[in-house]
C-alpha cells in the first residue's frame, strides 16, 4: 500500500513538474522590459540613421514590407517572412517586384496604411519626393528601383531597371521601415509614428527612450510586453554594473566585450549570455593616390605582413572571424570558404613566410633594414578603432614600416578621409544586410560616397553587376567568391578581421534571438516576454 | 555700499558680455560642425545635402550674423532650437537644471559640513593621532580622481549590497533618494571637503597663534567658545574664498560624476552637446555656468563684510 501511495505521489510531481515546465514556456503577457542604452541617438528616424543606436530602439514602432524571421538567427533569402506585405512575386523577367499588402493595418495615429504610404517611403528614399530626409544614407540601396506604383490601396510594385534579387534583402533590414505619408520627416525625427507593436512615448535625448504596447496591433495578442524602457547610459562601466545589480533586463545587443563577458558571466553567473559575429569588418582604408602607397608592391607588402590571427587573440581572446569582405561562414552567407581564403595572399598560416615576401617587396620598392617607411595611421578616436591600429602599427614594424598613431576626433574623420587626408587608415565598416549588393556597390564601386579609397576596377564593377542579376544562389556565391577575393589580391581594403560581440540577458527574459550575420535587423520584439 | 553694488553689478555685465564673445567664437575655432558630426556618424558626406543642411540650420551664414541672432535672442528670452533633438534650447535645458543644481549644492554642503569641522578638529589636535588620520583622509580626497572613486563606490555597492545607486527620477523612498543625489554629491564633494578642511586647519592654525586667541583663553573662555566663536570667525574667510571657487570648479567634477551615475544633469548634457557641436545647447549652457560662476563670486565678495566687520564696501 505504501508503494502503491509512494508511487502516486511520484506519478503526481511529476506530473506537476511536467505541467509547470508547459506553463514556463507559454508566453506571459505584461511586464516592462527593462534596457540600457550605449548612446544618446541623434533623433528617432531609422531611416535617416546609419547607426543600430536608433534601430534598436525604434525598430518595434515600425513593421517592413518584409522583415527577417526574428527567430532564425541568421538572415537568409529563406528567413524572409511577409510583414505588411502578405506576399510577392516576381514578374517573368525579374524586374518587377509585385507586394500584395495587408487590409486594416492603422497607424499609430488611427489612419489607415495604405499603397500610397509604401510609394511615400521610398520615394523619399530615392530623393523623388517633395519632401526631403535630412540625411539619406542608403540612396544607393535603390540606384536600380526606376520606381514604385500603388496599384490600388493595397498593392504595390517595384519596378527595376535590372533584375535585383537581393532587394528584398534591403526591404527586410531593419534600416527600412515604411513611414507614413502624412507625417513630415522633421516630425518622424522626433515623434515617430509607425503601425509597428509598439508606441512611441518619449525619447529625451542623453536621459531615456520609452515605448508602450501598441494594444491596436494587426498581430492579435502581440506584443506581450506592456512597453520597454531603455536608459540612456553612455558609460560602459556603470551600464554592465547595472545590469548585473539588476537594474536592467537586458544589455544593449551586442554591446559587450569578449573581456567584459567574461566579468558579467562571473558576477552574475544565472545570465545568458551570447556572443555572434556582427558583421562589422576591421580593415585598412589606403591611400593609394599618392607615394608611397601607389606602388601595388607596397600595398601587397602591407598586406601580407598582417598577422590576422593575432588581431583575434588579443582584442577577441579568439572569438572572432577571419574572412573577406564578406562575412565568413557558417554564419555569414556570402563569405569564402576557408580553402579558399587561404590561396588569397597574406591569408596563408604561415605568417613569417607572407613576412618575408612581404620584406622582399618592400625592398623592391626601395625600402629595407637601413631605409624604413614612415606612415601616419589615421584612425577615429575611439577604443574600437584605437586598438586594432596599435596593432597594426607593431606589426608593420616587421617590415621596415615605422607607423605612428594619428587619432582623429569623429567629427573630423570622415572630411579627412574625403579629401585624402591620410596615409594608412584603420576603418570599421558595418554592413547591414549579408548581401554582396549591399556591400560591394557601398564599399568599391567607384564613384560610391563610401568608397574611401576610390578604388576603381572597370572589370570588377562588371562581375558586380553580373552576380547582382544571378538569380541562381548557388553560381551567384561562385561569382561572389571570385569577386571577393579579387579585391583582397588588389588590396582594395584589406580585411583584418570580422568582430563578434556578446549580449546578456536575465534568464527570465524569453525570445530574444541575436542575429549571427548582422547588427540592424532583429530588434521587433513583438513577442519578447517576461517570465516572471 | 549701493554704489558699489552697482559698479560690481555693471562689472558682471561688462564680464558675461566678453564671455559671451568668447564663448561663441571658441567654439567656432573646434574643427566639425555638427553637420560633419551627422555625416560622420552615417559614414559618408553629401556635400550637396552638406549644404542643404548647414542652410537650414542657420550655420552657413558670417559668424558676426549668428553671434548677433544668438544675442538678440537670449535678450528676448529665445535660446534658440537644438540641432540634434530640433526641441527649443530652453525645454531642453530646463528640466536638467534642478537635477544638476540639487547635486552641487548636496556637493558644496557636503564639502562645508565635513570640511570647517574637521579642519577645525584638526588644528585644534595638531600633531595628535587624529591630526595625522585627517590629513591622510584629506590628502586622499585631493588626489583620488572622482571617476575612479564614483566607480570604485558604484562595484562595492553591487559587490556588496547586490545594489547600484543608480538615477531615479522619482524615488520612492528615503533610501531611493539618498542614493540618487546624496551618493553622487559626497563622491563629487570628496575632494572639495578635503580641499576645505586643508584650508580651515592652515587659517585655523594661524589664527589660533594670535595675542587675543591667548588672551581669551587667559580669561577662562572654554575650549569650544574660542575654537569656534573667537579663531574660527577670524579664519573663515580664506574658507569661504576656496568654497566660493570650488563651487565654479565643481561642474568640472559634475561632469564626470554624472557620467559615471548616469545623472541627466546639466553637466553631463553639456559635454554630449559638444561632442554633437550642438552650438545653441553648449552657448547657452556655458552662459549659464559664467553667470552661476560670476555670481558666486559676487556672494563671496559680500560674504566677506558679513564675516569680516572691519571689511566695509565704501566709495
Amino acid at each position: 500500500m505504501r508503494s502503491v501511495r509512494a508511487l502516486a505521489v511520484t506519478a503526481a510531481l511529476s506530473l506537476l513538474a511536467f505541467s509547470t515546465t508547459t506553463f514556463a514556456g507559454e508566453p506571459k503577457q505584461g511586464g516592462i522590459l527593462r534596457m540600457y542604452h550605449r548612446d544618446s541617438p541623434a533623433n528617432a528616424s531609422i531611416l535617416e540613421g546609419a547607426t543600430y543606436s536608433v534601430n534598436v530602439p525604434f525598430m518595434g514602432v515600425f513593421n517592413n514590407l518584409v522583415i527577417y524571421d526574428q527567430h532564425i538567427a541568421q538572415n537568409s533569402p529563406d528567413t524572409l517572412r511577409p510583414e505588411l506585405a502578405e506576399s510577392w512575386s516576381w514578374s517573368g523577367d525579374n524586374k518587377k517586384l509585385t507586394f500584395k499588402l495587408r487590409q486594416g493595418v492603422k497607424w499609430h495615429d488611427g489612419k489607415p496604411f495604405t499603397s500610397a504610404d509604401v510609394k511615400c517611403t521610398f520615394d523619399l528614399l530615392m530623393g523623388k519626393s517633395q519632401q526631403k530626409l535630412r540625411q539619406n544614407p542608403r540612396k544607393a540601396w535603390y540606384s536600380e528601383v526606376d520606381d514604385v506604383t500603388p496599384n490600388g490601396d493595397f498593392e504595390v510594385s517595384f519596378n527595376l531597371k535590372r533584375p535585383q534579387p537581393s532587394l528584398l534583402a534591403m526591404l527586410a533590414s531593419g534600416y527600412t521601415p515604411i513611414y507614413p505619408c502624412h507625417v513630415s520627416p522633421a516630425d518622424m525625427r522626433t515623434h515617430p509614428i509607425g503601425t509597428g507593436p509598439y508606441k512611441f512615448v518619449e525619447f529625451k535625448a542623453n536621459e531615456s527612450i520609452k515605448l508602450t504596447k501598441n494594444p491596436d496591433y494587426w498581430k492579435k495578442g502581440l506584443p506581450y510586453l506592456d512597453g520597454i524602457e531603455y536608459t540612456i547610459i553612455p558609460n560602459r562601466s556603470t551600464a554592465i554594473l547595472a545590469f548585473v545589480a539588476g537594474k536592467f533586463d537586458m544589455t544593449f545587443p551586442t554591446h559587450i566585450t569578449i573581456p567584459l563577458l567574461n566579468d558579467i558571466k562571473s558576477q552574475a553567473p544565472n545570465a545568458v549570455c551570447v556572443v555572434e559575429p556582427t558583421n562589422v569588418s576591421t580593415n585598412i582604408i589606403v591611400n593609394s593616390s599618392s607615394a608611397p602607397f601607389d606602388n601595388i608592391d607596397v600595398r601587397r607588402a602591407m598586406s601580407l605582413a598582417l598577422d590576422r590571427k593575432a588581431f583575434v587573440d588579443i582584442l577577441f581572446e579568439g572569438q572572432a572571424d577571419i574572412g573577406g569582405t564578406m562575412l565568413p561562414p557558417p554564419q555569414g552567407i556570402w563569405g569564402m570558404p576557408k580553402d579558399k581564403l587561404e590561396t588569397i595572399p597574406g591569408y596563408g598560416p604561415d605568417v613569417n613566410a607572407n613576412r618575408e615576401e612581404a620584406k622582399k617587396l618592400m625592398q623592391k620598392a626601395g625600402f629595407g633594414p637601413d631605409k624604413h617607411l614612415a606612415v601616419k595611421v589615421s584612425t577615429r578616436n575611439l577604443a574600437e578603432y584605437r586598438d586594432p591600429a596599435v596593432i597594426l602599427i607593431d606589426q608593420l614594424k616587421s617590415i621596415y614600416i615605422d607607423g605612428e598613431l594619428d587619432v582623429v576626433e569623429t567629427a573630423n574623420w570622415f572630411p579627412k578621409v574625403a579629401r585624402k587626408d591620410y596615409m594608412l587608415g584603420l576603418n570599421l565598416t558595418g554592413n547591414s544586410v549579408d548581401d554582396p549588393d549591399q556591400s560591394f556597390y557601398e564599399n568599391y564601386s567607384c564613384g560610391s560616397e563610401r568608397n574611401y579609397t576610390n578604388y576603381c576596377n572597370k572589370d570588377i564593377e562588371k562581375l558586380f553587376d553580373v552576380q547582382s542579376q544571378e538569380i541562381d544562389t548557388g553560381k551567384r556565391k561562385q561569382l561572389v567568391w571570385d569577386i571577393d577575393k579579387k579585391l583582397q589580391e588588389d588590396v582594395a581594403r584589406p580585411i583584418i578581421f570580422h568582430a563578434r560581440a556578446g549580449t546578456c540577458w536575465q534568464p527570465y527574459v524569453k525570445g530574444i534571438t541575436i542575429m549571427s550575420n548582422s547588427s540592424y535587423n532583429g530588434f521587433r520584439y513583438e513577442d519578447v516576454w517576461l517570465d516572471k | 555700499m549701493f554704489a558699489y553694488l552697482v559698479r560690481r553689478l555693471f562689472l558682471m555685465l561688462v564680464t558675461l558680455f566678453g564671455i559671451s564673445i568668447v564663448i561663441f567664437f571658441l567654439l567656432r575655432i573646434v574643427p566639425g560642425n555638427i553637420v560633419d558630426i551627422l555625416f560622420a556618424a552615417a559614414g559618408y558626406v553629401d556635400p550637396a545635402d552638406k549644404v542643404d543642411l548647414e542652410k537650414q540650420l542657420g550655420i552657413d551664414q558670417p559668424l558676426v550674423v549668428q553671434y548677433l541672432h544668438w544675442i538678440g535672442g537670449l535678450l528676448h528670452g529665445d535660446l534658440g532650437y537644438s540641432y540634434v533633438s530640433e526641441k527649443p534650447a530652453l525645454q531642453e535645458i530646463l528640466p536638467r537644471i534642478p537635477i544638476t543644481a540639487r547635486l552641487a549644492g548636496l556637493a558644496l554642503l557636503f564639502s562645508a559640513s565635513i570640511g570647517i569641522p574637521l579642519g577645525v578638529i584638526s588644528a585644534v589636535k595638531q600633531g595628535s593621532r587624529i591630526d595625522y588620520a585627517l590629513r591622510v583622509v584629506s590628502l586622499s580626497g585631493l588626489s583620488l580622481p572622482s571617476f575612479w572613486l564614483g566607480l570604485l563606490v558604484l562595484t562595492a555597492s553591487v559587490a556588496m549590497f547586490g545594489q547600484m545607486p543608480i538615477f531615479n527620477p522619482n524615488p520612492q523612498s528615503l533610501g531611493e533618494a539618498f542614493a540618487t543625489y546624496c551618493i553622487p554629491a559626497m563622491v563629487v564633494g570628496f575632494r572639495s571637503s578635503a580641499l576645505t578642511m586643508r584650508i580651515t586647519r592652515s587659517s585655523m592654525l594661524e589664527v589660533l597663534r594670535q595675542d587675543y586667541i591667548r588672551t581669551a583663553r587667559a580669561k577662562g573662555a572654554s575650549d569650544a567658545a574660542v575654537n569656534y566663536h573667537h579663531a574660527l570667525k577670524n579664519a573663515i574667510l580664506p574658507v569661504i574664498t576656496v568654497i566660493g571657487i570650488e563651487a565654479a570648479f565643481l561642474i568640472g567634477g559634475l561632469i564626470v560624476t554624472e557620467t559615471v551615475f548616469n545623472i541627466p544633469g546639466v553637466a553631463r548634457f553639456l559635454v554630449e552637446a559638444i561632442r554633437w557641436r550642438d552650438y545653441p545647447i553648449v552657448q547657452n549652457l556655458v552662459m549659464l555656468i559664467a553667470v552661476v560662476v560670476v555670481s558666486a563670486n559676487f556672494i563671496v565678495d559680500m560674504l566677506y563684510a558679513v564675516f569680516d566687520p572691519r571689511i566695509r564696501y565704501t566709495d
